[in-house]
């Protein structure tokens, strides 16, 4: 599946009414680390169909980062009927980021 | 079925991984190079590289990283994304594992760089993300007008602490010596940033939080002297350690855990090259990482044609 990018408007539906589970991705276009993992996030979404991946860009999405309380980036979301399951900071290689989503 | 046996499988895809498919292609082999992020390692948390010559106005780490990758592409390098699990590297045709893959090859160039160092305090993984980090240039504007503090006293830290002291109103440096590592030109701007207070003679010995980081408490190591410092963030800049668990065993390294190799690169395994950082060497930049890719890719050529010779 493509991966949905997230908005104010798109983000109540796609995110915390999403039947399937959600790994979201918070990043922006001057942070190295994020395009560091970048293809792996975009891998997974081919990969795993049954997970929805979303990415929101912090710069465009100040809100939305803010009440998720971002301090670092790229953080990832794990998120389950839109509950917040698992959370993790910082770089993670693609077996890391699979494990979260257990 | 028969599997394809590479002339050069390359681990990670840094300046120096990259220096050394461009070369290893250039010679003629048959060159993969396996890298579990995108390319560029350690550069790509640098925005603006200044040292690496032939780019007068600098240029961005990931950008640099990405053309290293397209140069060693253009003659026919193939990049594989995926994380190398296990590698044997004795035998004369070297197996590497990745989770999904293996992958056979005549010679390996081991090019996975270094990593972060950790503080090792009790709950510094678990504050990863809420106030703990490794990297101001990513998040520094997520402590707009806070308090934070810097640990390390090299070029990384000082450049750290002085990207936050521009948009944070009080920046602690904290060095468990008396003077910085770092280079003049940094410390010159450091000691000049008003909102920079230095903590010389100190570490940060407990991190106290209440979901997210509040304080620190830090102890001087020559007067034993405690204090707590209330602060945001706390960025964590105390150097890098080679990314050599791969290889133990297998691999000689030093006491610090850096690949034994000298200007040839070759290690102790015959066919085995270590280029880069993660390699015994007096000066880490990209320059030298890139100089050990091409020198390697010299000593492979001599390897494959003397040890392959009637194949």
């Amino acid at each position: 599946m493509s991966v949905v990018i997230i908005n104010k408007d798109n983000f109540e539906n796609e995110i915390m009414n999403s039947e399937k589970t959600v790994l979201l991705d918070f990043w922006a276009g001057w942070c190295g680390p994020c395009k560091m993992i970048s293809p792996i996030i975009d891998e997974i979404a081919k990969e795993h169909p049954e997970i929805k991946v979303a990415k929101i860009n912090v710069d465009e999405q100040p809100e939305i980062a803010k009440s998720f309380d971002i301090m670092n980036i790229p953080s990832l979301f794990v998120l389950k009927n839109g509950e917040i399951t698992n959370r993790s900071a910082g770089v993670k290689s693609k077996a890391q980021i699979e494990e979260m989503l257990k | 079925m028969q599997q394809k046996t590479y002339d050069v499988v390359i681990i990670g895809g840094g300046p120096a991984g990259y220096t050394a498919a461009l070369y290893c292609v250039r010679a003629g082999f048959v060159t993969l190079l396996l890298e579990k992020f995108s390319a560029g390692g350690q550069m790509i948390q640098t925005q603006q590289i200044d040292n690496y010559p032939g780019f007068f106005e600098g240029i961005d780490g990931f950008t640099l990283g990405d053309n290293m990758k397209k140069c060693a592409e253009r003659f026919g390098a193939t990049t594989v994304q995926q994380e190398v699990i296990s590698v044997d590297l004795k035998s004369k045709i070297k197996t590497i594992k990745t989770a999904s893959e293996q992958y056979f090859a005549k010679a390996v160039i081991l090019a996975t760089g270094a990593e972060h160092r950790k503080l090792g305090l009790e709950n510094e993984d678990e504050l990863s993300g809420r106030g703990v980090s490794y990297c101001a240039s990513c998040d520094g504007m997520f402590y707009k007008n806070k308090t934070v503090a810097v640990v390390g006293g090299g070029n990384t830290a000082a450049a750290e602490a002085l990207v936050l002291s521009r948009v944070c109103n009080k920046v602690y440096l904290i060095h468990r010596k008396s003077t910085m590592r770092a280079t003049k030109i940094y410390y010159e701007q450091l000691s000049k940033s008003e909102n920079v207070v230095f903590k010389w003679n100190c570490e940060v010995k407990k991190l106290i939080s209440d979901n997210k980081l509040k304080e620190i408490k830090i102890v001087n190591n020559k007067t034993n002297e405690s204090e707590n410092l209330q602060v945001d963030g706390l960025f964590i800049s105390v150097g890098m350690i080679p990314t050599t668990n791969l290889y133990k065993g297998q691999i000689n390294s030093d006491e610090w855990g850096y690949v034994i190799a000298d200007e040839t690169t070759k290690t102790n395994i015959p066919g085995v090259f270590a280029v880069g950082d993660l390699r015994t060497k007096p000066l880490r930049q990209i320059v030298t990482a890139t100089a050990d890719g091409a020198v390697a890719a010299h000593y492979v050529e001599k390897y494959l044609t003397t040890t392959f010779k009637d194949k």
